[in-house]
């Protein structure tokens, strides 16, 4: 079940949980809080994601799951906390500036260009990584020529990785649910982020794609991207996750690898609504 | 490359087509159209491809056009007789003209009073559109109305300005020898191909923008600024890049066309006049810049001609509902689509 | 030096004109509240609201022609949303913008083609123009009186008809949440005609009293849409009641720069005012942020 980043060596002994990295954590979050009105939603969660893991948010609907993300994105600001990425603080930068760090991300309702055809939703991903301005385009210079091609077989490249190139040329309004999620990751992707986060990737996919996705986020990680997902959908969680932290309410419950939060009586309780919710506290 | 002829191909055709047919006289609405047109390309940018509105792009070609004619009209003769003012006359910086008296006068050369509308245009739009595009939709819009109605009132009761007569008699700008930028009979056609060649030089600027990786940029942030944003484009700076690029194209055309006609009021600067340039960009199909020059050129043209005689504005408020409740897209792609589909059921017909 | 009575003369025209001013920045409310809409049209309900009436009583008694007036804008308005704005399948924001001003546009036109380009108005109320009412020092036009009452008596009533009514209910449910409200059985489409109804009638009554003060023109309805969209922004957009102070804000700020500035320039501080509350507070005085800008948090 549980499996370590190939590049990292485990330390002497056994794997035990957490899995112990070589190296540093890539993103470390700290005592993050955030509040809409009087709720709150975020409540001092701290927790850190491994270079080359594949972590899993989870919990009940209104944990504060994509709140966090929202935070890490750079979408909301927190309260209070630090975020370290790579002992980058990024708490409270504006989104692109943290998507420039390397931090790329897919949205849970889908935020796809519906203007912009498949390819080019991608080739806007790669516009953190390239350079060219307003006078090398309006002047059609040899330098815009180049990165364009450049940009081009960038985007060629992400969208058949995700198994999508022969859609490249086909508006991303007329494509079906499952596909437009696929060129959403394969836009987060061109970013070429270090770190990838996916909201609820495999709503709205029905098994067989939630399958190819389960594939494709390993695929992704084995590239050496760190993957940090919320997901509902256990299958997918348990089957590609290194490690999981539970919240609910806002606040961290357990983190652990799979196996362990499978059966852990306070996730149990949590999901199925019970009093150990209130005793983790 | 191909379009480029034909857009050339139709301006020569067009000054052809007028001589040959005796309408020398067409020339001078087709040249203030181009001019018109050049405002709705830029604003085209802005508009179609951003996704932000702005009702204020007439103060903009006002305030290029003020500018230029403000300097140009100046009497520094009094001053320029000694010391600083001798030495700008013989840096060409104050040219010598005459009055309506055949005295001697002398004002700032067209060259820098070009130079200045243009930078007094991107400094007004810099410290409108940093603030006004924070502001999304509705807010957007009524900011940006306000702005063009405080430039509107200003120009209007300010007695420099020439208030509601504006300012007149502003001297030709020589750009080449032979090629003065006038509105002299005899330099009809020179300025017909100046006014388009400027039509023409923003048609071939907007489109290589759009199809780049700005222009992506741009559209994304029509698709949804978030989700740009996210994808590490810096949303407010594309923003205002784009509003000062189509705000100094308004004051190039502004500046120009006050040189050609030899006078500005304050209606180039009013509501009615921003509205229209909106109109005109929704009429092309928003994010299609050869609508906005097709479908802008000929309705300003007709407009000028006077074809829609005393219900001119309404006209132009009838186009802005019809178009934008029935065809979002334009009349231009439906039409096209329209066209090929006839040709087709033609000739398959033709052939079976 | 300003005498007292002359500093209460300026309040008091800041106030009768910043009334009329929150007359408009209430019509927005009522339609933006409803529908989503910001009809830049709105200004154009009281220009026609005062040229209908002036029509009206040059054949009939005064009371009736207003009643009159107020009673065909809002057919005319509500036709607008059943023939225009009923038909939009999913309509973009930046189109219902460019319909309303295209809307605005083509009214003032029509308006231009009926009634020409001469200032018209109506007859005082009570009294005629020279009769003025003494108040500490000051004389004001009993005018003034007519436009502060028929603004406070209007407000309260559309104040008590939103929150105590059940079609008023009905309207602001429409405005919190649109799916919500048609699950609980409202009718929608209906609720935004009676919002377009009730905005149109309410600009022709202001159109109307502040017709012998200001007179009426066909093309002052721009100005006035923009000045009373500074209130209702002031206000905060969607907030009814603070729309009023503002409105007199507004109203004041216009009347006491004209001691500073050329009267020229009137208009562009109004204008002025607009941009800096956009600009500094776009939620308005008393609303909670995170409307209207996309600064920092989206």
């Amino acid at each position: 079940m549980l499996s370590v980043d190939p590049g990292s060596v485990p330390a002497a002994g056994v794997p035990a949980s957490p899995p112990v990295f070589a190296s540093a954590p890539l993103l470390r979050v700290e005592g993050l809080c955030r509040s809409f009105g009087g709720l709150l939603a975020v409540d001092d969660v701290s927790f850190s994601v491994m270079p080359g893991q594949i972590k899993a948010v989870i919990g009940p609907n209104g944990a504060g799951k994509t709140t966090v993300f929202n935070i890490i994105s750079g979408i909301l600001r927190p309260d209070s906390g630090r975020i370290l990425f790579s002992d980058v603080p990024i708490a409270g930068l504006p989104p692109f500036r943290v998507g420039e760090l390397g931090i790329s991300r897919t949205f849970q309702n889908l935020s796809l260009f519906p203007n912009m055809t498949a390819i080019e939703n991608v080739m806007v991903g790669c516009h953190c990584r390239t350079c060219c301005g307003v006078v090398a385009s309006v002047l059609r210079l040899p330098r815009h020529y180049r990165e364009e091609r450049a940009i081009r077989d960038a985007a060629e490249k992400h969208l058949a990785a995700v198994g999508m190139a022969d859609k490249a040329g086909v508006s991303v309004a007329s494509l079906p649910f499952g596909q437009r999620r696929l060129v959403e990751l394969a836009r987060a992707l061109a970013t070429q982020p270090r770190l990838l986060l996916l909201d609820e990737p495999a709503s709205g996919l029905n098994t067989r794609e939630t399958g190819d996705l389960a594939r494709i986020i390993r695929q992704v990680r084995d590239t050496g991207v760190t993957v940090l997902l919320v997901e509902h959908d256990m299958s997918l969680v348990m089957d590609v996750s290194d490690s999981i932290l539970v919240l609910n309410y806002g606040k961290p419950v357990t983190e652990g690898p799979p196996a362990e939060i499978r059966n852990d009586p306070q996730v149990i309780s949590v999901y199925l609504g019970g009093d150990f919710g209130s005793a983790a506290d | 490359m191909l379009s480029g002829v034909a857009f050339v191909a139709t301006v020569v055709g067009l000054q052809l087509l007028t001589a040959a047919t005796g309408r020398g006289y067409y020339l001078t609405q087709l040249t203030m159209a181009a001019y018109y047109t050049t405002v709705v390309m830029g604003l085209c940018l802005v508009m179609g491809y951003a996704g932000q509105i702005s009702l204020g792009h007439g103060a903009f070609f006002a305030i290029g056009g003020y500018t230029s004619a403000y300097l140009t009209t100046l009497d520094l003769s009094g001053w320029a007789a000694k010391g600083v003012g001798l030495t700008l006359r013989k840096a060409g910086v104050l040219v010598a003209r005459q009055d309506l008296y055949g005295g001697e006068c002398l004002g700032v050369t067209p060259w820098l009073a070009f130079a200045a509308a243009v930078c007094l245009t991107a400094a007004v739009a810099f410290v409108i559109g940093y603030p006004a595009l924070r502001l999304k939709g509705h807010y957007l819009a009524m900011a940006t109305l306000g702005f063009g109605l405080i430039v509107y009132r200003l120009v209007l009761g300010t007695e420099r300005l020439g208030g509601a007569d504006g300012i007149s008699s502003v001297p030709a700008w020589k750009i080449l020898p032979g090629l003065d930028v006038c509105g002299r009979s005899v330099c009809r056609i020179q300025n017909y191909y100046v006014a388009f060649a400027l039509a023409g030089l923003t048609l071939f600027m907007v489109l290589n923008l759009v199809n780049s990786r700005t222009g992506r940029a741009l559209r994304s942030i029509h698709g949804g600024e978030l989700a740009a944003n996210a994808m590490g484009i810096n949303t407010a700076q594309y923003k205002l890049k784009v509003f000062l690029i189509s705000a100094v194209i308004a004051a190039v055309a502004g500046c120009l066309m006050t040189h050609y006609n030899g006078a500005i009021g304050p209606s180039e600067s009013g509501a009615m006049k921003s509205v229209r340039y909106v109109a005109l960009v929704a009429a092309g199909g928003m994010a299609n810049v050869w609508g906005a020059l097709v479908v802008g050129g000929a309705l300003e043209f007709l407009s000028l001609r006077g074809c829609f005689g005393s219900a001119d504005h309404a006209v132009f408020g009838l186009i802005l509902i019809l178009i934008v409740a029935l065809v979002p897209e334009g009349p231009l792609r439906p039409l096209g689509r329209g066209v090929v589909r006839l040709f087709r059921a033609v000739t398959g017909r033709a052939g079976a | 030096m300003v005498g007292l009575s002359q500093v209460l003369q300026y309040i008091m025209s800041g106030v009768t004109v910043g009334s009329i001013y929150a007359i408009v920045a209430i019509g927005f409310n009522i339609i933006y509240g409803t529908t989503g809409i910001i009809n830049f049209a709105q200004g154009e309900f009281v220009m026609l609201g005062g040229m209908i009436a002036v029509t009206l009583a040059s054949f009939m008694p005064l009371p009736v022609a207003v009643a009159g007036a107020v009673l065909l804008v809002m057919l005319c308005s509500g036709a607008l949303e059943i023939f225009i704005f009923r038909r939009l399948r999913r309509p973009s924001l930046l189109q219902m913008i460019i319909i309303t001003i295209g809307l605005s546009i083509v009214i003032q036109e029509v308006a231009l083609h009926i009634w020409d380009e001469k200032v018209r108005s109506l007859p005082y109320f009570t009294g005629n123009e020279c009769s003025s009412v003494r108040l500490l020092g000051a004389g004001l036009s009993p005018q003034v009186f007519w436009v502060l009452g028929t603004v406070g008596v209007t407000v309260t009533v559309l104040h008590g008809f939103l929150r105590y009514t059940i079609i008023g209910k009905a309207m602001r449910a429409c405005a919190s949440n649109v799916s919500a409200a048609q699950l609980a059985g409202i009718n929608v489409a209906n609720m935004r005609t009676l919002a377009f109804m009730v905005s149109g009638a309410l600009g022709a009554l202001g159109g109307c009293v502040i017709s012998p003060i200001t007179m009426t023109q066909y093309d002052m309805g721009t100005s006035l849409a923009i000045k009373g969209f500074a209130a209702a922004i002031l206000g905060g957009l969607g907030n009814h009641m603070a729309a009023v102070p503002a409105g007199l804000l507004v109203g004041l700020a216009e009347s006491v720069s004209v001691y500073f500035l050329p009267a020229a320039y009137k208009d562009a501080m109004a204008f002025a005012i607009l941009l800096l509350v956009l600009f500094v507070r776009p939620h308005g005085l008393f609303g909670a942020p995170e409307v209207g800008t996309s600064s920092r948090e989206f």
